[in-house]
């Protein structure tokens, strides 16, 4: 064996040892599990991959915003008890939380300022636990919680529990949410 | 400012866990070769058969792992895996400048040692379902820990060798069983502070910031510190004696989240450290040697240390190559200064990579730590995790100078069956917890499991519900305010 080829054997062993701790480190850094906790400021565009079938990240500020008028505009037109259909997600389109998009559990979502809440409002006008969706028969109903500033359906105060399907618009304080399909 | 939080499970990684481990293994039977070429200029006979047999050893524990620990972390068996070889090598490499070949030598026996521990991982892995069964077992660990403690200080079995009374001998064999007794005692540790740790952190009086624990709850610190005491006075082990009073002080803090317990921790090691050191001449030299090891006064004593840092500066940026250097000089090259001989051959490069394996090993254990769900797994991976990280700083702080030197053992790569057998059961635990930690939180009811999910994040963590989980690839998606304003009405 030549004196050549021991040094090439020797570096590398060297370089193979540090590839590897490459190798682990790459792992590392795509292992990523558990609460990932994204900031943003405003109405920036959210980097929720959830969202991105509803707004394309570019577009989802101004889109929550033109779909949050229309979702003002909107409750004559089709009404918020009318829809129709299994919603898949509640949607923000109005409100400090615009362009948030939550999946619709099979156990519910409770709504409110509590951090226990699925959706936490960031929002001076709800209550600590507000609103409550909830699964029933393949039907997906809503619930207020005895909230201060009350919950509404549409146009109307909620006062009882009340069916809801895609298309169905709650405001809830400043924050206006959609049922999605 | 908003934040969003949205949950991402783990992936349970099994194929990247297998192709590291193929690294890993080639990574160690290449450093074989170098060393064999470069000692006695062909490439190993055995080559074949050795290489066969451990891929059967690395695949056997792989295949327990896919089998019971899904969801284990991949990272943790590979790092051990390369390890655990680097030091077969090193030590086969001792065993060829000593004349020891084959079946002779310090290699075959820990070679032999390696597969009764991956054995005994394996079965861990395999009878241990779940982590939380050892929390029953909290009190029977203290007293197995202390009993084993104690064990060499008993006037058969007990051996003393080089100055420290730590060994056992039972006929041929002769076992260290300090090394479980860490393990027992992080155990036990996890199921007190578990238990505890209310107590221990809510009541006390504030004094300059600090808030100080009552007198009646100094008790259990007294305790650990008095038993770590016994093991500096009565055995001559200062190593074990630092570990386990570090190891439980670290535990302490992390279950209160106090620094006073950390300052009083730190005091009292400082107190009993200067008395120790004006009481026992053996700790007088291990000073002496520390400062000054060139000095004529150090070199009478022990010329080990500053044949280390030779070697060492010997072996320069890149290392003379394995085999080609003289880590022999250096009394227990193999052993305890097993750091330098990698660094005298592997030079600084290698000797960083090694490091940074072992810090990448306890990031795992404290990732682990991080993402299990009930508090006592928190506790005892952290304890697994820190042990080995305290481990590794005394031992490499000592050849280098950082600390005094003290007869600890370098986790998975010294010689010594007691303390490979210890390390891969540690490493069995960290990988059921793991497990627990990445497996998917069952979709039983959706407003718990957010809230436990969230709280999975903050050390005081929501007990999980029991009984193991089907794997959903769903996303939770919640935002909740950066201020905590937003709780309540």
């Amino acid at each position: 064996m030549t004196e050549l080829s021991l040094t090439l054997l020797r570096l590398g062993l060297l370089a193979m040892l540090w590839l590897f701790v490459f190798a682990v480190v790459g792992v590392l850094r795509r292992d990523l599990f558990g609460t990932r906790v994204s900031r943003r400021r405003g109405r920036a565009p959210l980097p929720i991959p959830s969202a991105g079938r509803i707004a394309g990240p570019g577009t989802s500020g101004a889109q929550g915003g033109q779909s949050g008028q229309s979702g003002h505009g909107g409750h004559s037109g089709h009404g918020g008890h009318s829809g129709r259909g299994i919603p898949t997600r509640l949607v923000v389109t109005d409100g400090r939380l615009a362009g948030t998009s939550i999946p619709l559990t099979p156990a519910g979502i409770l709504i409110g300022r509590n951090p226990e809440c699925a959706l936490v409002l960031d929002d001076d006008f709800s209550s600590g636990r507000h609103a409550r969706l909830f699964q029933q028969a393949g039907q997906w109903w809503v619930e207020d919680l005895g909230s201060t500033n009350g919950t509404f359906l549409g146009e109307g105060n909620l006062t009882t529990t009340e069916p809801v399907g895609i298309g169905s618009v709650l405001r809830i304080g400043r924050t206006v949410l959609e049922l999605q399909g | 400012m908003i934040t969003t939080v949205e949950t991402i499970e783990a992936r349970p990684r099994r194929g990247t866990e297998l192709l590291l481990l193929f690294f890993a293994l080639a990574i160690v039977l290449l450093a074989w070769v170098d060393t064999e070429i470069a000692n006695r200029g062909a490439v190993p006979a055995g080559l074949a058969t050795i290489g066969g047999g451990l891929l059967a050893v690395v695949l056997l524990m792989h295949l327990v792992v896919r089998w019971k620990a899904p969801y284990a972390d991949p990272l943790l068996l590979p790092i051990a895996t390369l390890l655990n070889g680097l030091g077969l090598v090193m030590i086969h490499r001792l065993d060829l400048a000593a004349g020891n070949f084959g079946f002779e030598g310090d290699a075959f026996r820990q070679l032999i040692w390696t597969g009764i521990s991956v054995t005994v991982a394996a079965g861990v892995l395999w009878l241990l379902r779940d982590h939380r069964t050892l929390r029953r077992y909290t009190y029977t660990a203290m007293a197995a820990g202390v009993l084993l403690l104690v064990l060499p200080l008993m006037p058969v079995i007990g051996n003393e060798q080089y100055g420290s009374r730590i060994w056992i001998r039972l006929g041929p064999m002769s076992f260290q069983p300090g090394e479980i007794a860490k393990i027992a005692l992080t155990i036990f540790f996890a199921g007190y502070l578990v238990q505890t740790r209310d107590v221990l952190s809510l009541a006390g009086r504030k004094v300059l910031g600090f808030t100080f624990p009552r007198g009646r709850d100094l008790g259990p610190i007294m305790v650990a510190w008095a038993v770590s005491i016994a093991v500096l006075v009565f055995e001559k082990d200062l190593g074990s004696s630092l570990l386990f009073f570090g190891l439980f002080v670290a535990m302490l803090y992390v279950a209160t989240e106090r620094m006073s317990w950390i300052a009083i921790g730190m005091t009292l090691f400082a107190a009993s450290a200067w008395v120790a050191f004006n009481l026992f001449t053996h700790l007088q030299r291990r000073v002496t040697l520390w400062l000054d090891p060139f000095s004529a006064a150090s070199l009478e004593q022990s010329d080990q240390l500053a044949k280390g840092l030779m070697g060492m500066a010997a072996g320069g940026l890149f290392g003379t190559g394995l085999g080609a250097g003289r880590p022999w000089l250096v009394a227990f090259a193999q052993s305890d200064f097993i750091i330098p001989s990698l660094g005298e051959e592997l030079g600084m490069t290698g000797l960083f990579a090694v490091l940074v394996l072992y810090g990448l090993f306890v990031q795992r254990g404290l990732r682990t730590a991080l993402g299990v769900r009930d508090g006592f797994g928190k506790l005892l991976a952290l304890g697994l995790a820190f042990s080995v990280a305290l481990q590794v700083f005394v031992v490499i702080g000592g050849v280098t100078r950082v600390i005094p030197l003290t007869g600890l053992t370098t986790p998975f790569m010294s010689l010594g069956g007691s303390a490979l057998l210890a390390n891969w059961s540690i490493l069995a635990l960290l990988l059921r917890i793991s497990d627990q930690a990445r497996r998917p939180v069952p979709d039983s009811d959706g407003l718990s499991e957010v809230t436990a999910r969230r709280k999975a994040g903050t050390p005081y963590a929501a007990p999980a519900p029991d009984g193991p989980g089907q794997p959903s690839a769903r996303k939770t998606g919640a935002a909740v305010p950066a201020t905590d304003g937003g709780a309540g009405q």
